[in-house]
């Protein structure tokens, strides 16, 4: 593998497809979150209707051999719903903001799901085998007669087809007062965090009633306000570390040791802004939208409206690689702040591999026009690429696309005039262990592996 | 009746078995309570073979019926057989030990805890060691953590083989992969170290316990903590320092104020399990740097142990330690910035005058006391004054009451009515230790204010405390000062006020009873009668209400001429809930 993002011998292809055709798109259709589960095994997507939709790996078999890059339909299930804050009057949407797996504990498998307010625990767990047998009914269901009843019948465990049950197991309601925007699981494997626009909380997996409130940054008096928290992440190995980042551009690294509560930050990263390329936009351009802990815990990636920058977490005054998304749209910043767009969330992912001699990373990240992109960290390459159903030939190679950036468009070249910007991809998650990722354009979820020549 | 070869005996268990599956829990969970009567009714053969099958792969139920068959299976013994038998019970306890849920698999391990006596030596090998092998073999961490209970129930049982491959398993699950497993090993390494061997706990135990206490996550190293309470506990004083003491300086001084935390509050139980020695030289010193974390946690965790700590030093230089050490510490706690430090001082600070004694406590405690009861935080102030009593013993009351009138003036008039309502509570305790005349001249006033409180918790403690008030100083006491009072609110035009009259009167007759019937009588009497006519119903039933209690402390006399009357009256009243009560008292009273 010479990297993920381009070069002779490595190419993305197509795999599959979900959702609807449909050149019109329900709004509870959007998907809002996707996310694999630790070993990869499971795909969860949400979207703004609420609902929580697994993919399962197809298992590979001798006469199928190429389905690295399939999964089918595990589990759906209603996982929030539309409700009303009457003390407020404030309607609280359904949209599923963030999924995040727990580390598997048994057999059946967990997730976090959140919307705006209120935080919920699910168990999606399979069932084989089914009780039969009554005492007071026959086999067809007919009622015996009670004074009949000459022996007593335990029931027996027949085998069943495969049921899949999504059930509730907690809801950590009532402790946000904001949207919240993040949830994290701690590698103490028992508490996580959940972060809204000005507070961040702890909560412990088992406790529902109670959540300590680490970071407060609400300001006495709320005009003073000049900044907001929009992302929060524990580190994937320290379980005392977490970072959260700013609408100013910012990150804060917090150590829970120090103490209980974490508004003194013990690291600060920051870039100092050049002054040459200051405009209206700078602020609303640089709030970061994302943050994401690499695998081993020593970088960290952050996406704002244009970039995606790479710190290592022992260097605060800079970061060490920055990586320009789309940068042709820094002439059309005002077009995109009139139509609202300067404030998409975009979210972005890590991917790292390693062989003995080998570590690779590389980063994914979402544009408009249904584009996405790759930087690889080792070749320094990148590469964009499309989601759409031109392509969606099974196994079909995608092409790289190229946004004409000077006054002259070469051929096969697109004019940054003719993107479709309502067509963002916001949500991307990269397979843990496999070149496989998925990719959310709108109502539709792509899957495409990696294909080796 | 049909059915000639039918046994009706059997349909109640049919119908129990019937809903093991019924799609209602609460059914589900009523049959699984009753499942010593189903396996009572089909016989110890069918127990074992047909319903344990069934019930080790019913885990997928929900929790509460879950962990009532965890706690059920426990108590199986007999049911499937005898002790010969028991190790039948093993696989459904074991698959109940995987869950995800914490309480469930607690009581799986309760419950095999207590079956693992009734299995004979052999049986222990054969069944129940495989059992906790497997366990803590598991792929999930769930069954590994439950493995981590079970060592100590087996090893003291097992052949000297057997203990060798235990002792290995726990060491493993010491330095699992999944802090989760790590915690489990954790928090039973005290209760691990206490079966084995003394040698083993010096080699093994000691090695596990630093590892533990040294792991990389502190969630694992706080709990090292409570394992070194227990640990010290077992080892011969001269060990102590070369091979527990190094750790817990450490965890003393630990970087995660989780840490120290846990150091502080089990602060008492090391220093019980270390002795007055190393208490002297290491522990005191450690004390007070906790006193002075920079983590107000950790300051409210440690000051919390002020006087527990206090009292188990050695007697022969108590004294000095805690005048030239830990005072100091705590005069700076005193204006702590933060309130549940001082608020957690001040529910233990009183404690101290007992053990420094008259002069000390005067000269050192008192202007801290002083202070405190000054201090912003109306909880801090509770505190102290919820704690008089020590201090009452040592130097008396008056010494404070200079300062205690104020503080308690202004918590009775506190903005917050949870504060009034604390105070309230402390006021009977206060009227005993300051005496009736103290009470009368100064707190009298307070108490009757908060009859006319704006919030109903206030004026329904205010109730309460009067009724202790007179259980305190006497039904005289109540006639000469409260009832007065009272009987005057019942012209108040507000209609709550009036109600509040009501209350206190039924509180009153209650606490003087019957030897005090003239009081009743002559004063209260009429004035509920005369209440009758009160133009909001509300006031009106609760008029019948009163009747009812004071009823029976009555004469006939008096019930015949005066309260059936009104009660008749008020039994045909146009509201239906003053009828209701009028009537309910009539039969009650037998007036009818």
């Amino acid at each position: 593998m010479a990297g993920v993002a381009g070069g002779n011998d490595f190419q993305w292809c197509f795999s599959q497809v979900k959702g609807a055709i449909d050149e019109d798109v329900a709004e509870a259709d959007i998907i809002s979150t996707v996310e694999f589960n630790y070993s990869g095994e499971l795909l969860a997507t949400g979207d703004k209707g609420g609902r929580v939709v697994i993919f399962q790996h197809e298992q590979e078999s001798k006469n199928r051999p190429h389905l690295r890059g399939e999964y089918n339909v595990y589990s759906t299930f209603q996982s929030h719903e539309p409700e009303f804050d009457y003390l407020k009057s404030l309607e609280i949407e359904e949209k599923i903001n963030k999924i995040r797996w727990l580390p598997q504990q048994n057999a059946a498998h967990f997730l976090l799901s959140t919307n705006d307010k209120t935080i919920k625990l699910w168990k999606i767990s399979e069932r084989d085998k089914r009780a039969e047998g009554y005492n007071l009914k026959d086999e067809d269901g007919r009622l015996r007669d009670p004074f009949r009843i000459t022996s007593l019948r335990v029931p027996v465990l027949m085998p069943m087809d495969l049921m899949v049950e999504a059930s509730p197991r907690r809801i950590f309601a009532n402790a946000h007062t904001y949207h919240i925007n993040s949830i994290s699981v701690n590698s103490d494997h028992e508490t996580y965090l959940s972060a809204d626009d000005l507070r961040i909380n702890l909560w412990h997996l088992e406790i529902t009633d109670r959540s300590f409130n680490i970071v407060d940054i609400k300001p006495a008096n709320m005009e003073e306000l000049t900044e907001v928290i929009t992302a929060a992440e524990c580190h994937p190995h320290q379980c005392n570390v977490f970072v959260y980042s700013s609408s100013k551009g910012t990150i804060r690294l917090c150590d829970m040791r120090a103490a209980a509560l974490c508004d003194r930050h013990s690291k600060f990263f920051e870039e100092p802004e050049d002054p040459s390329s200051r405009s209206f936009f700078s602020e609303i351009i640089s709030s970061i939208s994302d943050v994401k802990f690499s695998h081993s815990g020593r970088y960290m990636m952050t996406r704002d409206y244009l970039s995606v920058k790479v710190w290592d977490l022992n260097m605060e005054n800079r970061p060490v690689e920055t990586y320009q998304v789309h940068e042709y749209l820094r002439s059309k910043l005002c077009s995109l702040y009139e139509n609202d767009c300067i404030f998409d969330k975009f979210e972005c992912c890590w991917n790292e591999w390693h062989s003995q001699v080998l570590y690779l990373f590389a980063i994914m990240t979402g544009s408009y026009n249904n584009f996405f992109r790759m930087f690889d960290r080792n070749t320094r390459r990148d590469i964009t690429l499309e989601a759409s159903r031109e392509s969606s030939k099974p196994r079909a190679t995608l092409k790289p696309r190229k946004v004409s950036t000077g006054g002259k468009r070469k051929k096969d070249e697109i004019s940054v005039d003719s993107l479709d910007f309502n067509k963002k991809i916001l949500h991307t998650a990269w397979h843990p262990k496999d070149n496989v990722i998925a990719v959310a354009a709108t109502n539709n979820l792509y899957i495409f592996q990696d294909k080796i020549n | 009746m049909a059915g000639a070869d039918g046994d009706d005996s059997l349909y109640p268990i049919a119908v129990l078995i019937d809903e093991l599956r019924n799609e209602d829990v609460q059914l589900r969970l009523n049959s699984i309570k009753k499942l010593s009567t189903i396996a009572l009714a089909l016989g110890v053969e069918r127990t074992r073979t047909e319903l344990l099958p069934f019930l080790t792969d019913t885990i997928y139920d929900e929790d509460e019926v879950l962990l009532a068959l965890a706690e059920q299976l426990g108590n199986f013994t007999m049911l499937v057989g005898g002790p010969e038998y028991v190790h039948c019970l093993l696989p459904p306890l074991e698959s109940l030990a995987t869950v995800e849920e914490t309480v469930v698999r607690d009581k799986a391990v309760e419950s095999l805890r207590k079956i693992s006596q009734e299995h004979s030596p052999v049986d222990l090998e054969v069944h129940f060691e495989p059992l906790v092998k497997r366990l803590a073999s598991g792929d999930w961490f769930t069954s590994r953590t439950s493995a981590c209970g079970l060592f100590s129930v087996c090893y003291p049982r097992v052949s000297s083989t057997v203990k060798a491959e235990i002792r290995q398993h726990f060491r493993t699950l010491c330095s699992d992969d999944t802090p989760m497993v790590r915690r489990a090993a954790a928090s039973k390494l005290g209760e691990f170290a206490k079966v084995l061997e003394l040698d083993y706990v010096k080699s093994d135990i000691i090695s596990l316990f630093t590892a533990l206490a040294s792991d990389e996550q502190d969630s694992v190293r706080l709990l090292a903590v409570e394992a070194c309470v227990s640990i010290a506990t077992l080892l011969p004083q001269e060990d102590l320092e070369t091979l527990v003491m190094p750790t817990l300086r450490q965890a003393a001084e630990d970087k995660s104020w989780r840490v120290r935390y846990m150091v502080a509050d089990k602060f008492s139980e090391l220093q019980k399990a270390v002795g007055p020695e190393i208490t002297k030289n290491d522990l005191v010193p450690a004390f007070q740097n906790l006193l002075k974390d920079c983590e107000a946690e950790v300051r409210a965790a440690a000051a919390n142990k002020v006087k527990e700590f206090c009292e188990n030093l050695p007697e022969d230089n108590r004294e000095q330690i805690i005048m030239t050490h830990i005072l100091p510490c705590v005069k700076e706690l005193v204006s702590d910035t933060n309130q549940h430090v001082k608020s957690a001082l001040a529910s233990v600070i009183m404690g101290l005058s007992t053990i420094l004694g008259k002069d000390n406590t005067i000269e050192h405690l008192l202007p801290l006391f002083l202070a405190q009861l000054k201090d912003e935080c109306p909880e801090v102030r509770l505190n102290i004054i919820s704690n008089l009593d020590c201090v009452n013993e040592v130097i008396g009351i008056r010494q404070l009451s200079q300062s205690l009138l104020p503080a308690i003036v202004e918590l009775a008039e506190d903005a917050k009515w949870r504060v009034r309502l604390a105070i309230i509570e402390y006021m009977p305790l206060l009227a005993g230790q300051l005496g009736v005349e103290f009470f009368d001249e100064k707190l009298n006033t307070l108490c009757m204010a908060w009859l006319i409180d704006h919030v109903y918790a206030i004026r329904e403690a205010a109730t309460c405390n009067l009724m202790k008030l007179v259980e305190k100083f006497g039904a005289e006491w109540a006639q000469n000062t409260i009832v007065p009072k009272v009987l005057g609110m019942a012209n108040d035009p507000n209609y709550l006020h009036r109600m509040t009259t009501l209350f206190c009167i039924n509180v009153i007759v209650h606490c003087c009873g019957y030897p005090y019937r003239e009081i009743t009588t002559k004063q209260m009497l009429p004035v509920v009668l005369k209440m009758s006519n009160d133009q909001v119903a509300n006031v009106r039933f609760n008029v019948a209400k009163s009747l009812q209690k004071i009823g029976p402390v009555l004469d006939s006399n008096a019930l015949q001429t005066e309260v059936k009357p009104v009660l008749e009256k008020l039994a045909s009243d146009t509201d239906m809930d003053v009828k209701y009560f009028a009537q309910e008292a009539i039969s009650v009273l037998a007036l009818a």
